[in-house]
């Protein structure tokens, strides 16, 4: 595109140089390949495109078992995966260190800014910052005037977005200063590009990331205002279901930080406090991952309760630092980059290093002038997001488009810039299965250090199919590893700190946040509660072939007691007992069908494998690395497609089986691997309290109903096999089946893990571990109830329970036990909720009271 | 004039709040005219952590929690203010156009403008439309004298619309009010900023009371049993010329300022996020009564023994 020269000229406050525009008019042809880009091909020619592929599914395959170019749990239409481009992108070390410069000076600059606009507005004062670019940008929180003490470091965590052109310059496209997101999708792609293409790695000397997270770390470290030696610092998220989850989770595992929701959180006394199993825990600084207007509900007044209310005022009185500051997203007005240069000279008698994209801002009638008649040259953005805005591709909008997008900008001119599309020089990429040269965005990432600032040597590289969809859309496309060549050798660097010699390190204990302390509750009892289904699918489908091959009416009726047993177990009612049961008896196939693969059927073994998905998903960044890689593969795999015909072959059992094995797997390493902490406890205490209940819930459908002699000893070895104790009651008690012996293995013997008394014994010793916030001396509920079940239990007289009542054609007494037990067990997975997990009661909005309206 | 003004807040919940955190925005400020001679908050039960701040337009907010379980909160401020009236102010205004106000805002940065720029935009109950450019526009002809124009304005909406408490709630937008032409004091006053800033003026919303009982022979006005509102706009030097379209009055003696904003949400007397709760109920009283010249001294000793 042609920009008229005496644009570029200043005018009024705006300024703008339009160079990427100029070396286009250059001419395409004139890019130069970089030495470092030469070798790089050179290797990659070698390397094969068949190979490098393979490489790169292997990366694709480690980056989505990690979770990260996906959100399993994430709204439907966003959830589209990012795809991993193996060509690095090369800057050589000379080319950076002018980039850092640029990038430094305007971290800097925009700190200045920042506390400039929050408090003495010099910059509105002086003309040099129209006040529309301040007080009408969504950003501007005015609740946060004054809350920045002067001479501050407000921005300390920055992100820029930059490019670059034809000659090779960079160039910032925007500025990020809340939440910046990528840094640790940079970190993981780098971990992705070294484990799948060390040689590759090793032939460059590359700078290393760990730096800038350790700077990262140092400097929320100082942000804390009382507790310098041990701060808490606390990952704020808004939670599983947003789509950068993921990352959240990532930094905060990566940091060695606490990962919260605002739930967990709550303010007292003016500070913050982390609710944890232990009671509450002061919080010093919040790593802040949440929308800016939704994070103090009382004074910011979002549209939804998610945030913590009072978190301002904890703030203003010095107790809590968040990074950024809160209020900081006024930065990212694109607006604002037609007026850095002048507010550079000003304020640091410096022009800018790093130009930024041309920018016309419409709040000024001969920029706006400008904008309406290039209309479809620019790419014309709003100044923050605005509802209902059609993505605007330069050179792709209809008349009719253009005539709308005229009158909006008309009716408020100063909501909108136009912006110089970027001509944007290419690299080479191997995103289909050759290599091409595509144009890329590169974010970048800063943090504060000492008095300045540092850049992460790399960043997050995208790509797409073409610079329209890069610039305009913020999600999927490719994303490759950044490398920043450095003339030293590497040094290994690592994020561990040196200790001083004559100080052991205090290991930080019980501050498990309560949310995840329940999730761990709950990924135990999920895990659990999706085992005892599939044990007991398993058994019916076995009973069902055998039927099906000697059609004898004492088999038939016993798999309609097990299928009755399995509405029972899976409180999937009213299935095979209430209405249409006859029917569903008759040819169970359908189903058993939903009861397996029906995702939204509530007791469903697909449901069960979600919900387990979704709590551990919560607390994965407690879970041993493999464990969540199981648990990743269980939700891609789980999905058994059988249809109704093919219930009854083998293939059904098998996949029962592959679950099975992949639950033990689970449970397994979570064992061998997990220190025997509260996490451990939780994720343990959920497991055994769920497989007592389940026992409990197949002894009652199954053993508490009187048989005849001959379907008696198939239901009995269907039982055993249902909760995988067939082997170990043949070894004790050989060929001889009856009820007391079944008793005695599954409900009494505290040595046996399928019994019900080894659960209780467990669990009584687990529950007594728990950390107490003020010890009392005396038994809290949840130790009560257990010792109460199990002294119960243990006194029970198996001969008593195997007495058969004719009149009611069952064992009465086994049911009362039974049902007793149920209720116990009920009452303390309730007592362990309202202990450890302090379920919030929902906050609500006190009815504003009106001048002179009614509320 | 001197007045003494109750406002009573009481919340009654169906089920205990946990814990409560709230901002009270209902303690007078100082202006040109007026003076906040005593102020008090009484909160039941009593908070365990109470601190009053400025916020960014200068008003008096109260931040306080209640942190252990409560089934009622009650929020009450008393305060003593004298309010004089200033007649001067309406003339000052009249020195100047509108335009050149218009113009004043956009090229001025002395400190009155920039005190006056964030009252120039949309806020998120007060957004300008070009229905409510139309109808400002009509009050606002070529040339005229801002405050006259203001004032014209001001009697225009007192007559073209209907007050009506049943009318609208407190989500009720002014594009809706614009059309049903019926609302209360708190509608009128936004139409009256929302129509000032569609034109390219700054206005703002100035919350506060008007008398209870009126002297004899004098009417009741509209609005005495609760907190009132009405608008404000800025005349450059002549600074800022307050008008109750409620009443199609200029505040003067009878009208007592508590905080100021660029709309309803900025000055929200109560506002608060409570765990727990249930449903609840409001009940608001407000008491404003004039305290002789002679009576204020012991007035405020007896005061001050109280607390």
């Amino acid at each position: 595109m042609t920009i008229e020269t005496d644009r570029r000229k200043k005018s009024g406050p705006q300024s703008y140089e339009t160079e990427l525009g100029k070396y286009n008019e250059l001419g395409v042809g004139g890019e130069k390949h970089l030495p470092h880009e030469k070798i790089l091909l050179q290797t990659l020619e070698k390397l094969g495109n068949k190979r490098l592929a393979k490489r790169r599914k292997e990366a694709q395959r480690l980056l989505r078992e990690n979770g990260a170019t996906h959100n399993l749990f994430g709204p439907a239409d966003t959830s589209r995966d990012w795809q991993f481009d193996p060509i690095p992108l090369v800057i050589e070390s000379d080319e950076w260190s002018l980039v850092e410069q640029g990038l430094v000076q305007r971290a800097e600059l925009l700190n200045l800014i920042l506390a400039d606009i929050y408090g003495p507005r010099k910059l509105i004062e002086e003309g040099l910052l129209p006040p529309e670019a301040v007080f009408t940008h969504k950003g501007f929180l005015w609740p946060c005037v004054g809350l920045l003490p002067p001479g501050g470091r407000h921005l300390n965590f920055y992100s820029a977005n930059i490019a670059r052109a034809k000659d090779g310059r960079f160039w910032v496209l925007d500025d990020h200063s809340t939440p910046p997101f990528g840094s640790g999708y940079a970190l993981e792609n780098r971990v992705v590009m070294t484990r799948s293409f060390p040689r590759l790695y090793k032939d460059f000397q590359v700078h290393r990331l760990a730096m800038f997270f350790r700077a990262l770390r140092n400097r929320l470290t100082l942000l804390a205002r009382n507790n310098q030696t041990e701060p808490r610092i606390v990952v704020l998220t808004p939670g599983p279901e947003h789509a950068l989850y993921f990352e959240h989770a990532y930094l905060a595992s990566y940091l060695g930080y606490t990962l919260v929701q605002g739930g967990d959180l709550v303010v007292r006394d003016g500070c913050v406090w982390l609710k944890s199993v232990g009671g509450l825990r002061q919080v010093d600084v919040i790593l802040n991952r949440l929308d800016e207007t939704l994070c103090d509900p009382l004074e910011l007044r979002g549209s939804s309760l998610f945030g913590i209310p009072g978190l301002l005022e904890a703030v203003r009185r010095g107790n809590v630092t968040t990074s950024n500051a809160i209020g900081s997203s006024v930065l990212q007005n694109p607006a604002m980059m037609a007026f850095l240069p002048g507010i550079s000279r000003q304020l640091l008698g410096e022009e800018l290093r790093l130009p930024s994209v041309a920018t016309w801002w419409c709040g000024q009638p001969r920029e706006r002038e400008f904008v309406l008649q290039n209309l479809n040259k620019l790419v014309i953005k709003p100044i923050h997001p605005l509802p209902g805005l059609p993505e605007m591709i330069p050179g792709q909008l209809s008349e009719s488009q253009l005539s709308a997008c005229r009158e909006r900008i008309l009716a408020n001119p100063h909501l909108y810039v136009g912006q110089e599309p970027a001509n944007l020089a290419t690299v080479p990429t191997f995103v289909t299965d050759t290599i091409e040269h595509r144009p890329f965005i590169l974010s970048t990432f800063l943090t504060a250090k000492d008095q300045s600032y540092v850049a992460m040597s790399g960043g997050l590289t995208r790509i797409n199919d073409n610079e329209g969809s890069l610039l305009t859309s913020k999600e999927g496309g490719y994303s490759k590893d950044t490398w920043v060549l450095t003339t030293e050798p590497a040094k290994q660097v690592n994020l561990w700190q040196q200790a001083p010699p004559d100080r052991l390190i205090e290991p930080l204990l019980g501050s498990l946040p309560s949310r995840a302390a329940e999730n761990l509750f709950w990924t135990g009892r999920y895990a659990e509660r999706a085992e005892a289904t599939a044990l007991l699918l398993r058994s019916i489908l076995t009973n069902l072939i055998e039927y099906n091959e000697f059609r004898d009416p004492d088999d038939r009726r016993s798999l309609e007691h097990l299928l009755q047993a399995l509405t029972r177990v899976t409180s999937t009612y009213p299935g095979f007992i209430g209405e249409g049961a006859a029917e569903k008896l008759a040819d169970p196939r359908a189903e058993l069908m939903s009861l397996t693969s029906d995702t939204d059927r509530p007791g469903s073994l697909r449901s069960l494998l979600r919900s387990f998905g979704y709590s551990a998903y919560i607390i994965r960044d407690t879970l041993p690395v493999d464990a969540w890689r199981i648990v990743d593969n269980i939700q891609q795999n789980w999905n058994p497609k059988v249809s109704i015909s093919l219930i009854g072959s083998g293939r059904l059992h098998d996949s029962i089986n592959q679950l099975l094995l992949q639950l033990s797997a689970f449970s397994g390493l979570n064992n061998d691997n997990m220190a025997r902490e509260t996490d451990w406890l939780l994720l343990k205490i959920g497991r055994s309290l769920e497989r007592a209940l389940n026992l409990i819930a197949l002894l009652r459908a199954t053993l508490v109903p009187y048989y005849k002699p001959s379907m008696e000893a198939q239901m009995f070895a269907t039982v055993l096999s249902t909760s995988n104790s067939l082997i170990t009651y043949r070894r004790r008690y050989r060929s001889f089946i009856q009820l007391p012996s079944i008793l005695e293995l599954l409900l009494t013997d505290k040595n046996y893990p399928r019994a019900l008394a080894y659960q209780l014994h467990q669990l009584q010793r687990m529950i007594a571990e728990l950390p107490q916030d003020q010890p009392t001396g005396q038994t809290r509920e949840d130790g009560r109830l257990i010792s109460e079940a199990y002294a119960e239990l243990s006194s029970a007289d198996l001969k008593q329970l195997a007495q058969l009542s004719i009149s009611d054609n069952c064992h009465p007494l086994l049911e009362e036990l039974l049902t007793v037990q149920k209720e116990r067990l009920e009452k303390l997975s309730e007592a362990l909720t309202q202990l450890y997990f302090s379920p919030t009661l929902a906050p609500q909005r006190l009815a504003a009271v009106a001048h002179w309206k009614k509320s | 004039m001197k007045y003494r003004v109750t406002h009573s807040t009481q919340y009654n919940y169906s089920a205990p709040v946990a814990l409560c955190r709230n901002e009270a925005c209902l303690l007078p400020r100082d202006t040109l005219r007026q003076k906040c001679l005593t102020s008090e908050l009484r909160i039941e039960p009593y908070p365990s952590d109470l601190r009053e701040r400025k916020d960014a337009f200068g008003n008096r907010v109260s931040h306080f929690a209640i942190q252990h379980p409560h089934d009622g909160l009650n929020v009450t401020a008393t305060s003593e203010v004298s309010v004089s009236a200033d007649p001067n102010l309406f003339v000052a205004a009249n020195q100047r156009s509108w335009e050149s106000v218009r113009k004043h805002l956009a090229s001025d940065r002395g400190p009155l403008t920039l005190e006056a720029l964030p009252f120039l935009y949309d806020s998120p109950l007060a957004q300008k439309s070009q229905e409510l450019e139309a109808y400002a526009k009509t009050s606002f002809s070529e040339g005229r004298p801002i405050g006259e124009a203001a004032a014209d304005l001001m009697q225009r909406i007192y007559s073209d619309f209907t007050y009506d408490q049943e009318s609208t709630t407190i989500d009720t937008p002014l594009s809706e009010i614009i059309v049903t032409r019926s609302g209360v004091c708190q509608d009128f006053a936004h139409i009256g900023v929302a129509c000032l800033r569609s034109i390219g003026l700054a206005a703002r919303y100035v919350s506060g009371y008007i008398e209870t009982a009126p002297p004899p022979g004098q009417a009741r006005l509209i609005g005495a049993d609760a907190s009132h509102a009405w608008f404000s706009v800025y005349a450059a030097d002549a600074g800022w010329i307050d008008f109750d379209p409620t009443n199609n009055k200029i505040p003067g003696e009878q009208h007592i300022t508590v905080a100021w904003g660029r709309d309803f949400a900025d000055v929200s007397p109560l506002r608060g996020v409570a765990l727990g709760g249930g449903k609840h109920k409001v009940v608001v009283s407000v008491d404003v009564a004039r305290i002789p010249d002679n009576l204020l001294n012991d007035q405020s000793q007896s005061q001050s023994q109280k607390t």
